[in-house]
């Protein structure tokens, strides 16, 4: 009698438990519900045609410079010229190649997005689940660091942040590093300060296992959802500012294929010609659109994630 | 605990706050080498190493950290904040020209951000999953993905440069010869509001006239915020029981949507007009850089150019004072409407 388990009992349980392992059947069954919404179609293929275009880029615009990221350009003529055979979206002042900062620059916003939001999570979690777990005076120094930080509005410390470190593309990666952590931080802390008192982490605990292995084995893949939804949604807001830096002639320098930059170099352009005065509107349009359309995406994919992966809002 | 205890509590809490603020301000102004930060005493054109050396020692810039920060503290409290390059004049003078630009379009932008998020978050709650509630979600993460100098520039290019009307600026040429001139009173340095006392009409829709893209910016983007929240906070508080109640009752039902639910949803916006603060004054400096306000926030753009630090460094403290500032406000007022708050 001893030996007849609950699952043994219900055979459904059984198969279940035997066919997969909880954890992926936990994500196939939010992946499944994630990919019904339509809304999440929309980001996702967004976001894929962006990868697309960001991993063959050498193949889409050839570069022609040592630095690829340096955009060609071919001639000096201040006005811009409008979409050709040999321009297919037209030119920036000073004959620089739209389409080819475009698709570059595709390149340079995964760039910084991935490698800000990686270190922002890495030290974010590291600090967060320090926090969490521990407790006590270790928890009120860093939580009161991170109070700090969210104690000034975030653009306008960026660019103090980026003007001490002397302006430019890496300035402005670094910038973001500094500053991004503490909201994952603040999400990391609390999940863990409702899940270190649960009876799993207690019987854990009992068992004789160590802080880092009750850390990362049963906390971290208990609380990572919602910090990854917040990285995604993340992602764009952090293209979104480096783009606002570079606009503002802190981050790369002129005729680099940076998205902020390009369409900082439209601001002479905004009325054309009498008789023609939207001759200029591919200068315009064309670099800001894809710029809202890489955050749309990233934005799609984090609103609808939010939904479906938080276990809170979820099978109801 | 009683609400008096609890502001003093809070307000004890915001000195340490801004003590931090300080210190963040300090840190950031010592990565730079001292070699840089001696430019703002160099007057002459040229200067040799060994007086760079003599000058970086006569001022101290290569003291300890402590020290330094104290000295910096002291000038801070005998109101010395050095010379703007940028507004070519003392920090604080330039600062008392160019605050009230920006304060009069957050003063125009505020109330129409949160009455506008808070109509369309309704409106989202009340038809939930019908296509009013779809297109309020398209409409708050369309406004949370577009770039504020993009907005900006497009509404310039639409109406000033196709239709030819509300130019950037602050004020018209004739306008601002008006402003400067002798008989012309400047009361609170807010144009619109000047033109009022002053009684010139033609200043005050000249002002205004100036004001309406900037502000119209900044609504579309800043409201999806405050529509987020408020749509989310008001389902909440349609499934309380007394709605049920007062449904099942058969009350009027904008009258239940109006008093009961959306008095008690509003309750939750409050506590984020501090993170609504913190968004516009970043939102300001684009603003006012594409529509040519000279406000602190241009200023500030124009500083982070020219490596203007004592600019920077004040509009950066001075900003987050304002924001440790709001947030005890809002604290306040949060736990004067909801006693359960003062409680933990």
């Amino acid at each position: 009698m001893s030996n007849v388990t609950y699952e043994k009992m219900n055979p459904e349980l059984e198969e279940r438990r035997v066919s997969k392992h909880p954890r992926l059947q936990e994500f196939l069954f939010s992946a499944k519900r994630f990919l019904k919404n339509p809304l999440t179609i929309i980001g996702l293929i967004i976001i894929l045609s962006f990868a697309f275009v960001a991993i063959f880029a050498p193949i889409l615009a050839p570069p022609q410079n040592s630095d690829p990221y340096r955009i060609p350009h071919t001639g000096w003529k201040m006005a811009p010229s409008p979409p050709s055979k040999e321009h297919p979206l037209g030119t920036l002042e000073q004959q620089y190649d739209i389409y080819y900062g475009i698709v570059w620059g595709t390149r340079l916003a995964f760039k910084i997005g991935v490698v800000v939001v990686f270190a922002n999570l890495v030290i974010g979690l590291l600090l967060g689940a320090i926090a969490g777990y521990f407790g006590g005076l270790t928890d009120e120094i860093i939580m009161r660091i991170t109070d700090m930080f969210y104690a000034i509005p975030f653009l306008v410390m960026a660019m103090a942040l980026v003007v001490a470190l002397g302006r430019g593309l890496k300035a402005v990666i670094i910038t973001l590093i500094i500053l991004g952590w503490p909201t994952y931080t603040r999400v990391i802390r609390s999940e863990i300060l409702v899940i270190r008192d649960r009876d799993f982490i207690l019987a854990a605990r009992a068992s004789g296992a160590s802080h880092l292995r009750i850390i990362f084995k049963h906390i971290l893949p208990n609380s990572i959802y919602s910090v990854l939804i917040i990285a995604s949604m993340n992602v764009g807001t952090i293209v979104l500012t480096a783009a606002a830096l570079s606009f503002l002639g802190l981050g790369s320098e002129t005729g680099y294929a940076d998205w902020g930059q390009m369409v900082s170099m439209c601001r002479n352009w905004i009325v054309g010609p009498a008789g023609n005065r939207l001759a200029y509107w591919y200068v315009v349009i064309i670099p800001g659109f894809v710029i809202a359309l890489f955050v749309l995406g990233w934005n799609l994919l984090g609103d609808a994630a939010r939904d479906v992966f938080d276990p809170k809002m979820r099978r109801r | 605990m009683s609400l008096l205890n609890y502001v003093i509590r809070r307000i004890l809490l915001m000195i340490i706050v801004l003590f931090g603020v300080s210190l963040l301000v300090f840190s950031i102004m010592m990565i730079i080498p001292p070699g840089r930060r001696v430019a703002i005493y160099v007057t002459q054109e040229k200067i040799t190493p060994d007086q760079m050396q003599a000058m970086i020692k006569k001022y101290g810039l290569d003291d300890p950290a402590p020290v330094q920060y104290v000295r910096w503290i002291k000038s801070i409290f005998s109101g010395d904040f050095g010379y703007s390059v940028t507004a070519a004049a003392p920090v604080l003078k330039g600062f008392k020209e160019y605050f009230p630009v920006t304060l009069e379009l957050v003063l125009y932008a505020t109330p129409l951000i949160i009455l506008f998020g808070v109509w369309l978050g309704t409106l989202g709650a009340v038809h939930k999953d019908k296509p009013i509630d779809h297109a309020t979600r398209v409409f708050a993460i369309i406004g949370y993905s577009l770039p504020t100098f993009w907005l900006g520039l497009i509404l310039l290019m639409i109406f000033y440069g196709y239709f030819d009307i509300f130019p950037p600026g602050v004020l018209s040429n004739k306008g601002t010869e008006v402003l400067y001139s002798p008989q012309f009173h400047r009361y609170t340095h807010l144009i619109t509001i000047d033109a009022i006392l002053n009684w010139r009409w033609d200043i005050f829709w000249d002002g205004l006239y100036h004001l309406i893209l900037p502000t119209i910016n900044l609504v579309l983007l800043s409201s999806a915020l405050i529509l987020r929240l408020m749509r989310s906070s008001m389902l909440e508080s349609l499934g309380q029981d007394y709605i049920r109640t007062a449904l099942a009752k058969g009350a009027d039902k904008k009258t239940i949507y109006r008093v009961h639910a959306r008095r008690n949803a509003l309750i939750p916006v409050i506590t984020i007009s501090g993170i609504l603060f913190a968004g516009l004054m970043g939102g300001m400096v684009i603003t006012e850089t594409i529509f040519a306000r000279t406000g602190i926030g241009l200023w500030m753009a124009r500083a982070a150019l020219q490596l203007d630090l004592p600019a920077i460094m004040f509009n950066v403290l001075f900003l987050g004072f304002v924001f440790v500032l709001m947030n005890l406000i809002v604290d306040i007022i949060y736990a004067y409407i909801d006693p359960r708050i003062r409680l933990t």
